[in-house]
């Protein structure tokens, strides 16, 4: 039983300082709500303008992207293509390279190993993306024509790549907490029924934190999707539809900045492709996010 | 780039930092032409030596340039193209008279990467199939450029929109200035084309001859064959005319009105003698020293209007000529 004098006292003490410094932290939550508002506004707005000269079947239905230039196609494709091919092979390199770093870690690394490596591969994250752009640029990509003669100095292989180890943290750190979260008693049955250490961990405790591992993966894709100084470097500003990763590309991201940096007039057709292309991008990994949220679901178990 | 530069005011002297732009009395503003910014930048450096008063760049382009000029907000404007009918009204609008005066001769460099064995020479043609928009996602491999050449992908790099020297690159190939393809890689930083150039083996790119000789060991120049046999750019070549219809004048716009001031006066005098020496350190090419005489001669007239343009980018002006005719 609670004291009513005492329960009448807390409720005094919150209807002065407290009740304001609630108030102040709703704004501060709703702020981040506001924004996201004004954004998708702005973002839906301008867009909208975009699609009334431009129909929707040309955006999708064509397969070149040229508004800037005297025959204007406006296909979304080849971007897409860009965005999809780099992100595709900086998940190829992160996905094997993180979670095996993150079974490592949890795992198998004596406390001393894991409290020097695991900082030393957060470090990863901490570099700024422009270093990572002009590193595939004049460092990785001249290396890889040593090996692949025929790869042009712009290509989607070299900053796909460069991000591929940018994002690898991402999924090791993730994916080493669920698998840290995997209670003890899971393994010790495992072992109690004869599986070996390896057998434990490919077939108890990752299927466990499976949900934690896709969660990082795809938080992982988004990052690389939505990145934007390494593939403006080092991939070139050509809008080609391609899987070839060996030749000049574009993606969506890319597209914004050179536009964004050029002497585009604002209000224009051409100015207003940015806006399309960007909501077409929010609206690439807005699906990822729901996908991944889907999948988190599908995957849950007890433990994840 | 160019948003970011435009902003950034060079040349300023020690004292005087945040005293960008017009309204200070004794600064000289001057905007413009990227292309023209090297030769500009030189010149205010040894004119800021003698103490003679203050010079401050930017660099928003040749359009950009003559929309800040028209609105009163600079001395003087770097134009890598004449200017243009719709600038001629706006500057019109707003009642600024303008001084036009060529200062140096640049070649459009076309050039490839070194190990590009192949291509001995280029016609206008040529690179007319490359560039037109019609090429537009037909002309992908150099086999299409030139029967027996290799089955390679061609890999195109230009200049962005933005630029003078697209406009007059496609104005002198393509015929329509301001029309080309659009798969191309196109960006508005040089630097950018010449390294894309320089690792690509495919690579086929434009830009302006300072450029090139900057860059001259990592990159191959092609013979450009505008009718008279292939050509090469050189110093040589595009101060006699031979390198056509690559090579073109570059300018500098003045506001009359700000001519009436010693200090703009006094740098535009300045910038017109010590060219000669001055545009042939920084890569371009100096007009020869008659039509220096016409320029000087111009300005000292205050004579107004464009003999050059009007109408945008003019393929094949000999300076000397137009303004002797003008």
């Amino acid at each position: 039983m609670v004291d009513p004098s005492r329960s009448s006292l807390i409720r005094a003490r919150t209807t002065t300082g407290e009740r304001l410094t609630e108030r102040l932290l709703l704004a501060c939550g709703l702020l981040s709500v506001l924004t996201t508002a004004a954004i998708v506004g702005v973002l839906l707005l301008e867009t909208l303008e975009f699609f009334s000269e431009v129909s929707l079947a040309q955006f999708f239905g064509d397969t070149q992207w040229t508004p800037l230039f005297a025959d204007k196609h406006f296909g979304i494709w080849p971007l897409v293509a860009g965005t999809l091919l780099t992100s595709a092979i900086a998940i190829a390199v992160a996905l094997p390279f993180g979670l095996l770093a993150a079974v490592y870690l949890a795992e198998f690394a004596r406390p001393g190993v894991r409290r020097v490596l695991k900082p030393t591969l957060e470090l990863l994250a901490g570099v700024p993306t422009i270093v990572y752009g002009y590193f595939a640029l004049v460092a990785l990509t001249p290396l890889l024509q040593r090996l692949i003669p025929e790869l042009a100095g712009f290509n989607a292989l070299s900053p796909g790549l460069a991000m591929g180890i940018m994002i690898i943290p991402m999924i090791s750190s993730l994916s080493e907490d669920a698998i840290h979260a995997v209670p003890r008693t899971l393994r010790e049955a495992a072992y109690a029924l004869g599986a070996s250490r390896l057998q434990t961990i490919f077939r108890i405790v990752l299927p466990t934190a499976m949900s934690g591992i896709a969660a990082s993966v795809v938080l992982a894709v988004s990052r690389a999707v939505g990145e934007t100084m390494i593939v403006a470097i080092a991939a070139g500003q050509q809008p080609r539809l391609t899987a070839d990763p060996r030749v000049p590309v574009e993606t969506m991201t890319a597209y914004i900045v050179q536009v964004g940096l050029g002497d585009t007039p604002t209000g224009t057709l051409e100015y207003r492709t940015i806006f399309a292309v960007g909501a077409a991008l929010f609206l690439m990994t807005f699906v990822i996010n729901l996908a991944s949220q889907r999948l988190a679901r599908r995957f849950r178990g007890a433990y994840g | 780039m160019r948003r970011a530069l435009a902003t950034f005011c060079l040349g300023v002297s020690l004292g005087s930092l945040g005293a960008c732009g017009p309204g200070t009395t004794d600064i000289v503003a001057v905007d413009g032409s990227s292309t023209v910014y090297p030769i500009t930048e030189a010149v205010a450096e040894e004119f800021q030596k003698g103490g003679r008063g203050r010079v401050t760049i930017g660099v928003s382009g040749t359009g950009g340039g003559f929309k800040k000029l028209c609105k009163g907000e600079v001395a003087l404007s770097g134009a890598s193209r004449p200017i243009r009918p719709s600038e001629v009204e706006l500057c019109k609008e707003a009642r600024i008279d303008y001084i036009e005066l060529p200062v140096a001769y640049d070649g459009i460099a076309v050039v490839v990467h070194p190990d590009n064995a192949w291509v001995d020479h280029l016609s206008v043609e040529e690179l007319r199939r490359m560039w037109e928009p019609a090429a537009q996602d037909r002309i992908k491999r150099w086999s299409d450029v030139r029967e027996g050449w290799p089955d390679t992908e061609l890999h195109l790099f230009g200049p962005g929109v933005d630029s003078g020297t697209y406009d007059y690159f496609t104005k002198a190939i393509v015929g329509q200035e301001h029309s080309s393809r659009g798969d191309f890689t196109s960006s508005e930083d040089d630097n950018v084309l010449v390294q894309g150039v320089s690792t690509d083996r495919g690579a086929l790119g434009f830009f302006g001859f300072a450029y090139y000789s900057e860059n001259a060991d990592k990159l191959r120049v092609v013979p450009v064959d505008g009718g008279a046999g292939p050509i090469l750019p050189s110093l040589q070549t595009v101060a006699d005319g031979s390198y056509q219809p690559l090579s073109r004048p570059i300018f500098i716009y003045v506001s009359r009105k700000e001519a009436e001031r010693g200090e703009v006066a006094a740098f535009v005098d300045f910038y017109l003698d010590s060219s000669a020496e001055l545009v042939a350190e920084v890569g371009y090419v100096p007009l020869p020293d008659p039509a220096y005489a016409l320029v000087r001669r111009r300005f000292a007239a205050k004579t107004t209007g464009s003999v050059f343009g009007g109408e945008g980018s003019k393929v094949g002006a000999s300076v000397e000529q137009t303004l002797a005719n003008g």
